[in-house]
C-alpha cells in the first residue's frame, strides 16, 4: 500500500496557510501594509522551487553514479515542477513589486524590472529552461540522460549565486540586499517576527509537498508510458 | 535670549513631523476584518484549494488503476 499521509498533510497545511495566513495578526509595516501576507504564498514558491531543484540535483548525481534510467526521469520531473514554481514565484513577485516598490518617487514598473534580484531569478530560470532544450536535442536516450545530468549539476551550481549572492552584492530593493536594513531575507530572525514564522514554515512545507505530489504523478505517468512502449 | 528662543523654536518645528511619523500606524485593512467580510475571502480560497486537491487526488487514483492494470511498480 502506498503512503498517502503526506498528501493529506499537504492539504491540511495549505488549509492552515490560507486560513491563518489571511486571518491572523501580522506586523504593521509601512509601504507593505497587508501585502506582508504574500510571504506565505510568493516566498513559499521560491522555497519550494529551491527544494525541488535540490531533489533534482541529487537525482542527477545518482544517475551519474548508477546510470539507472529511473533517476534521469526523476531529475527531469523535479526540475520541471521546480520551474513551474519558479515561474509562479516570478509572476507573483512582479505583481507584488508593482504595488510596493513602485512608490511615489518617480519609479515605474520598467525601472523596477531592472532589479538585480529579478534579473538573477530570470537568469536562473532561463538556465533551467536550457536544460529542457538540451534534453530535447538528443535522440539517444543514454546520451541525453548523461549529458543533461551533467548540465543539471551546472545549472544547480548557478542557481544560488544568481538568486542569492549576486543580488546581495550589488544591492537591490528586495529584502536582504545591502541597501535595505535587513540581513537575510525571509530567514532573518530579527526581521520576521514569530507571528509570521508560525504560518511561514508550515506554508513552505505544504507548498513543497504539493509540488512533490505533482512531480510523482508526472513520474508515474512517464513510467507507465515507457512500460507500454516497451510492450508494443 | 532671542537666540535661545529661536533655537528651541526650530527644534520644535523640525521634531514635530518626526513625532507625528513615529506615532502614525501603518494602514491595514482593519475595516474588512471588523465587518467580517474577510471570512468570505477565506472561504472562497478554501473552496478553490479543496477543488484543486480533489482533482489532483482523482488523477492520482486513475494512475493507481493504470499501474495495477499494467503491473508497473513505482
Amino acid at each position: 500500500m502506498k503512503k498517502h499521509w503526506w498528501k493529506i498533510l499537504s492539504f491540511i497545511l495549505l488549509v492552515y496557510t490560507i486560513t491563518a495566513g489571511l486571518l491572523l495578526e501580522v506586523p504593521r509595516l509601512f509601504i507593505l501594509n497587508e501585502t506582508i501576507r504574500n510571504l506565505y504564498f510568493h516566498v513559499c514558491m521560491w522555497f519550494g522551487m529551491m527544494i525541488l531543484f535540490i531533489i533534482s540535483f541529487v537525482h542527477s548525481i545518482k544517475y551519474l553514479r548508477t546510470s539507472h534510467y529511473k533517476f534521469d526521469l526523476f531529475a527531469k520531473s523535479y526540475a520541471a515542477v521546480g520551474c513551474l514554481f519558479g515561474i509562479l514565484g516570478y509572476a507573483t513577485g512582479t505583481l507584488w513589486a508593482n504595488y510596493t516598490w513602485v512608490t511615489d518617487q518617480g519609479q515605474s514598473l520598467a525601472t523596477i524590472l531592472k532589479e538585480p534580484k529579478l534579473i538573477g531569478a530570470a537568469i536562473a530560470l532561463l538556465i533551467y529552461g536550457a536544460y529542457f532544450v538540451l534534453r530535447g536535442s538528443f535522440t539517444d536516450i543514454d546520451k541525453r540522460a548523461r549529458v543533461s545530468a551533467v548540465y543539471n549539476v551546472f545549472a544547480f551550481a548557478m542557481l544560488f549565486p544568481s538568486i542569492w549572492i549576486i543580488p546581495r552584492l550589488v544591492g537591490s530593493l528586495h529584502p536582504g540586499a545591502p541597501g535595505g536594513e535587513s540581513g537575510n531575507p525571509a530567514l532573518n530572525f530579527n526581521d520576521i517576527d514569530s507571528r509570521l514564522r508560525m504560518v511561514f514554515y508550515p506554508a513552505i512545507l505544504g507548498w513543497t509537498l504539493l509540488g512533490v505530489w505533482i512531480t510523482t504523478l508526472q513520474i508515474r505517468l512517464e513510467l507507465l508510458r515507457d512500460k507500454t512502449l516497451i510492450h508494443e | 535670549m532671542n537666540r535661545i528662543l529661536r533655537f528651541w523654536f526650530f527644534i520644535f518645528i523640525f521634531s514635530a513631523p518626526l513625532l507625528a511619523l513615529a506615532q502614525e500606524k501603518a494602514e491595514m485593512a482593519d475595516t474588512m476584518r471588523s465587518n467580517g467580510k474577510i471570512y468570505v475571502v477565506v472561504a472562497v480560497c478554501l473552496i478553490i484549494l479543496t477543488g484543486l486537491f480533489l482533482y489532483v487526488w482523482r488523477i492520482d487514483k486513475k494512475i493507481v488503476r493504470l499501474e495495477k492494470e499494467n503491473r508497473v511498480m513505482y
